[in-house]
């Protein structure tokens, strides 16, 4: 049995609670959440030794693992206490705030020789696995350009309560929605070498970005484009959505099914054929033990349980994949600031005064004159 | 209960196989006489019985069938809730509390209730869940409305924390407040059944995904099979058809051969699609003549 105590009682983490609970090899010792009423009614309800602190949980109790799903910005320090105390470490994503404490939890995770996995469930989802089966064999070529989108009706007006509204607690649509795709993108084709063109825009929020764009650029001329709103109500829930051109075909994906177009030039792969292919997620997903809200979900979970059974990683979202997402979110907000690098007036770059405005000269004209278009809404 | 239910996924664009397929229904569905049109073509095929989540656009069929009693003298609603995309979303903006006091019917209960903090009292949880039950019911004033279901997501949670009371609470008030029978959907049926027999509640209905292709049937097919046989159940088979995967013809033709289910629960959006089922069902699963799974009529233990 492996003995594993979940930090943080939000949505995710009892999620992760009642998944693990009720895995074979697992035994939930212990919660810690700072709100008490919570842990109140699970002590009262299921019986389960609750903590109102990490570090007196981490002290008394004895652990293999814990499971972090806190506010994003207590993740590093939460990580770290954990791994100086030898522990397995599962984190909700994004891993940390900062890509040089993913960096330096990386290197302390691999040097402790311990199991790390962080909750980019999207991996785990049969149709995007199928995609990356495809790429890796070659299916459609040389891939030349992704898009990558996650809509969803998250902020649906100017208000909003939790962390998930403030900046520095690692909130907004990057970290929450954008951080998916990212993710999904750095598995298909890799780390980018740079990003442009960044716009982390508002649409409700007062401090944080509701709709993220950007471009992120890799060797030869390829590139990734990133389209993410969580102010979306036409978007039932979160919809992640790939797309893959490549020189012999062209992949779309999407958590229930997986379209391929293969060119007859294509390599093609083992029950697919030249021309239009669908495979559906009833298709494609592997049987869990245990259902709740997902079968990724399930299968991360026990992907951590079966890696520290084996004493081995399998490299399925450890640290270091993790931390490599991180930087691409950091490259994206330091970008961010810059604002337009090409202005209407033929200076190849907007001097830093024209940066700190709202927007280009032509913006703000269009803007002034009340153009539809560019109106900003009320 | 009857042997064919509707359903309503195809209603509010969820399909299990394609986002495409799921917009193109919200599309149609938008308008609500297109959702009362397909009811009644299921009503006039003799499937009474409509099977839905608490969304809010439901309230808009309750409205029309309340409006025409007549028309609808047996038109059943087996309530599914919560609609957890709302409540989801809600926790997302607000946090766990922001959202339960979003959808009481009034802060000053809530804020009572949790008045005590850490020392929250057993009847304080009661009582919220009761209110929070009452606030989903609300849309079915004066409706036929013989099973009150717990939503998958809701019951397979709890499952899984082993917050077991939650199952009781519910089924007491859906019992005592709405003279109505509990209903638990799950993803789970072979882990849930020794629950709710541990709880003494006898011969439950339940609703999971019974389907050939042991599609979300988790524990895998095999132990489906035996709860299905060994346990006392009322089981309602959803998602036969595996979102399309499965042939009609072959779907059905299985699921009737299984043992122990009461009631296949379906989503159609067109009167072929409606009118195959029943012939299918109707040829493979002929009436018995003593079919003891009336709801009301449960047999003693």
């Amino acid at each position: 049995m492996i003995k594993l105590a979940i930090v943080g009682l939000g949505k995710m983490g009892l999620s992760h609670h009642a998944v693990a609970n009720i895995h074979p090899d697992v035994e939930v010792v212990g919660i810690c959440d700072s709100s008490s009423y919570v842990l109140g009614v699970l002590k009262k309800y299921t019986g389960v030794s609750t903590y109102g602190d990490f570090d007196s949980m981490i002290r008394d109790v004895d652990l293999d693992a814990v499971l972090i799903a806190t506010p994003s910005s207590s993740h590093a320090q939460i990580v770290n206490t954990a791994l100086e105390r030898g522990l397995h470490v599962f984190c909700e994503k994004p891993f940390t705030l900062d890509p040089r404490d993913a960096e330096r939890l990386t290197a302390a995770a691999q040097e402790r020789g311990v199991v790390t996995q962080v909750g980019y469930h999207n991996r785990f989802v049969g149709a995007f696995r199928e995609v990356k089966g495809l790429l890796d064999g070659g299916a459609i070529g040389t891939v030349t350009r992704v898009l990558a989108e996650a809509y969803g009706p998250v902020v649906l007006k100017p208000k909003g309560g939790t962390w998930r509204s403030q900046r520095n607690e690692g909130g907004g649509c990057l970290y929450d929605y954008a951080a998916h795709v990212i993710n999904l993108v750095n598995w298909y084709v890799g780390e980018p070498t740079g990003v442009g063109g960044t716009v982390l825009g508002r649409v409700f929020s007062r401090e944080i970005d509701d709709e993220v764009s950007s471009t992120l650029y890799y060797p030869g001329d390829r590139t990734a484009q990133l389209s993410v709103n969580w102010s979306d109500e036409s978007c039932r829930k979160m919809t992640t959505r790939i797309t893959l051109w490549g020189t012999t075909g062209r992949i779309y994906a999407d958590r229930q099914e997986c379209q391929v177009y293969l060119r007859d030039s294509a390599r093609i792969p083992e029950g697919y054929e030249p021309g239009w292919n669908v495979r559906y997620t009833t298709e494609l997903t592997d049987p869990v033990w245990f259902y709740l809200r997902g079968e990724e979900y399930s299968a991360q979970i026990d992907s951590f349980v079966q890696q520290i059974k084996e004493r081995r990683s399998n490299g399925i979202n450890d640290f270091a994949s993790a931390a490599a997402t991180d930087k691409v979110i950091a490259m994206m907000v330091a970008d961010a600031r810059k604002g337009p690098t090409t202005a209407l007036d033929g200076a190849s770059e907007p001097s830093s005064e024209r940066r700190r405005a709202p927007g280009p000269r032509w913006w703000r004209r269009l803007r002034d004159r009340g153009a539809p278009a560019f109106s900003e809404s009320s | 209960m009857d042997r064919l239910l509707f359903g309503d996924n195809q209603f509010f664009g969820v399909n299990h196989m394609s986002e495409e397929k799921a917009r193109a229904q919200a599309l149609r569905f938008q308008d609500i006489d297109a959702v009362i049109g397909v009811l009644d073509t299921a009503y006039d095929e003799g499937v009474r019985t409509f099977m839905c989540t608490t969304h809010e656009r439901i309230e808009l069929v309750c409205d029309h069938m309340r409006g025409q009693p007549e028309r609808y003298a047996d038109f059943t609603f087996y309530p599914c809730m919560p609609y957890a995309h709302k409540y989801a979303n809600a926790v997302t903006e607000s946090g766990m509390l922001g959202a339960v006091k979003r959808f009481l019917p009034d802060e000053g209960l809530m804020d009572a209730a949790f008045r005590g903090g850490a020392s929250l009292a057993k009847k304080d949880i009661e009582g919220l869940t009761t209110l929070l039950i009452d606030a989903e019911m609300k849309m079915f004033a004066g409706l036929r409305t013989p099973v009150v279901f717990l939503q998958n997501v809701v019951v397979d949670l709890l499952l899984g924390l082993g917050f077991k009371d939650a199952f009781r609470i519910f089924a007491e008030h859906v019992e005592s407040r709405y003279d109505a029978e509990p209903g638990f959907i799950t993803m789970n049926l072979p882990a849930l059944l020794p629950v709710l027999e541990e709880l003494q509640i006898d011969n439950p209905v339940v609703c999971s995904n019974i389907n050939k292709l042991g599609f979300r049937m988790c524990g895998g097919a095999q132990a489906y099979e035996a709860a299905l046989r060994e346990r006392r159940v009322r089981a309602i088979a959803m998602s036969v058809y595996a979102s399309g995967a499965i042939p009609a013809r072959e779907a059905i033709e299985w699921v009737c051969a299984q043992p122990n289910i009461q009631s296949i629960v379906f989503g159609a959006s067109s009167a072929a699609n409606i009118r195959n089922t029943c012939e299918l069902v109707s040829e493979y699963w002929p009436q018995p003549s003593a079919i003891e799974s009336g709801v009301g009529e449960r047999a003693p233990t």
